[in-house]
């Protein structure tokens, strides 16, 4: 490379003495710098008033509210496709996870344990026990528990496929939503509920889990009966199910009315 | 410009006066698309770290233990307190009693801002190479079969160990990788990003990454590079000077070599 050719690489506006191409400069330099310094007017005013006046949609600015919904739906029409199936671990890497309940852990009576179902096929509702869900078949999976925190700890967990517990209890046509709540008697604080799209829960790998790492599930990890749905964060995955309603309409969220988004997926 | 006119201390031709240069420097795409990334990535990085805070990649204790008590990473408020987080067997709740910095869990909202800002980025990051590529700009930014050696006189010239003035041109060859790296690594926040963000639906991009939390760490890791770059930057920005710093807000710049 020679220098000649280098400094062709200079886009020369003009040459002259020193006074006159610094007048010129400074002539230039007064729009760029009114631009800078409008832009950062701009940006800084804008967060300003984003803190300042942006209103708040449970626990979240609503402009980033609208942000996660259009996310939402890129994530649901780029990524999301029910084939897409969360990593299967050797059973042998599977580990305790962290008990995440946010207050005290629940012990309650698992014998008086019951579920109730709504939104059934025909308007039906339903109440459950352990020995209504005997008859499904079973199925086993060793995924990674994803925390929205940021842990994860892969698990093996078994139970019945939501999948499959759908077909024997089928929603109500026009069904969108599933709505799980967690209502153990006595713990009134530990109240817990997830709203999920019907198709994340018919997802082959969403389960309804009884066991996890080959023994049944203790009141930490979710007894009698928990949500597994490796495709979405840990919050999605409720421990301890009191009730499934099949709705049409977007049900609400623990985590969402805290601020988080309502989607959630991985 | 006369080339034999090179040695510092030779007696500079009479041209001097008149030559003195008004020189467009970078077009007005990559001035507007420089200065968005700025404010975009400061957000990225502060969210970044309300999320890193809720779990952080190294475990706060290990994290701050070479740093004596006083000036530690708690006392800043760059660490988490967990105290809002009971329950939590495995975190440095002991630490959080000891200094008890207000800095709160804000896991959500970090969230809610990567999630909305990380368009930005790389919506802004697409546009420049797209620019760069399109305009010819990155002839003067990816570095050359000699930039290695060269990027290394540069270093020496920097630290005043080397003497013979620099090849002119728009970039050295020091900024020619820094700067080919620095898109390299915005790419790589994008791909490792996108890695944690949808990882069932990306299995295949987070196996190749070496797993979920090896790309987290990844995620983590780039993020010191682009800070290492970014106070290096700043740093060579002051030493270069006003002349050289206003020709990223105007434009151009004057020449008098």
């Amino acid at each position: 490379m020679n220098e000649r050719q280098s400094n062709s690489d200079e886009d020369i506006v003009a040459t002259g003495p020193d006074a006159e191409i610094e007048a010129r400069m400074r002539r230039l330099s007064r729009r760029s710098f009114l631009w800078a310094g409008l832009a950062t007017g701009a940006g800084v005013g804008g967060l300003v008033a984003f803190n300042k006046y942006a209103a708040e949609d449970k626990g979240a600015k609503t402009p980033l509210r609208k942000a996660l919904a259009f996310n939402e739906v890129v994530a649901q029409r780029l990524f999301y496709r029910p084939t897409h199936l969360a990593t299967e671990f050797p059973r042998s890497m599977a580990r305790e996870p962290r008990n995440n309940y946010k207050g005290e852990t629940p012990y309650v009576d698992l014998d008086a344990w019951k579920l109730k179902l709504t939104g059934l096929a025909g308007g039906a509702s339903q109440t459950l026990t352990l020995a209504d869900l005997k008859g499904l078949p079973h199925a086993e999976q060793t995924t990674e528990l994803k925390c929205i925190e940021g842990w994860s700890t892969v698990v093996n967990w078994s139970g019945i496929r939501f999948i499959d517990f759908a077909k024997r209890y089928a929603p109500l046509s026009g069904t969108r939503y599933v709505s799980m709540v967690s209502e153990p008697a006595d713990y009134p604080d530990e109240r817990y509920y997830v709203g999920l799209h019907l198709a994340d829960c018919l997802h082959p790998q969403a389960l309804l889990a009884t066991h996890m790492n080959g023994k049944p599930l203790t009141v930490e990890h979710g007894a009698p009966l928990r949500l597994v749905v490796p495709h979405k964060y840990g919050i999605k995955n409720i421990k301890l199910i009191t009730s499934i309603a099949y709705t049409s309409e977007r049900p609400t969220d623990y985590w969402y009315e805290q601020g988080y988004d309502w989607y959630a997926g991985l | 410009m006369n080339p034999t006119v090179t040695q510092p201390g030779e007696l500079t031709p009479p041209a001097a006066p008149t030559a003195t240069r008004l020189v467009k420097k970078h077009p007005l795409a990559i001035r507007w698309q420089h200065w968005i990334n700025f404010p975009v990535l400061m957000v990225m990085m502060w969210s970044g770290l309300l999320i890193l805070w809720a779990y952080p990649v190294y475990p706060s204790e290990k994290f701050a233990f070479r740093v004596p008590d006083r000036i530690s990473l708690y006392k800043w408020g760059a660490a988490p307190v967990y105290s809002e987080t009971p329950n939590s067997e495995s975190y440095p709740v002991t630490e959080a009693k000891r200094y008890d910095i207000p800095v709160g869990f804000r896991l959500a909202e970090g969230m809610n801002w990567h999630f909305t800002f990380a368009w930005f980025f790389t919506l802004n990051g697409v546009a420049y190479i797209l620019f760069l590529l399109f305009s010819g700009e990155w002839r003067y930014l990816l570095p050359r079969r000699e930039s290695f050696v060269e990027a290394f006189k540069v270093v020496l010239h920097d630290l005043k160990l080397y003497r013979k003035p620099l090849p002119p041109g728009k970039f050295n060859h020091a900024q020619r990788i820094a700067y080919t790296s620095v898109i390299v690594m915005g790419a790589g926040m994008v791909v490792t990003g996108l890695a944690i963000y949808k990882p069932v639906q990306l299995a295949w991009l987070v196996a190749l990454l070496g797993g979920y939390q090896t790309a987290r760490l990844e995620h983590f890791w780039l993020t010191m590079l682009l800070l290492a770059f970014f106070f290096v930057h700043i740093a060579q920005v002051a030493k270069a000077g006003w002349n050289n710093f206003r020709a990223m807000i105007t434009g151009y710049e004057v020449s008098k070599r």
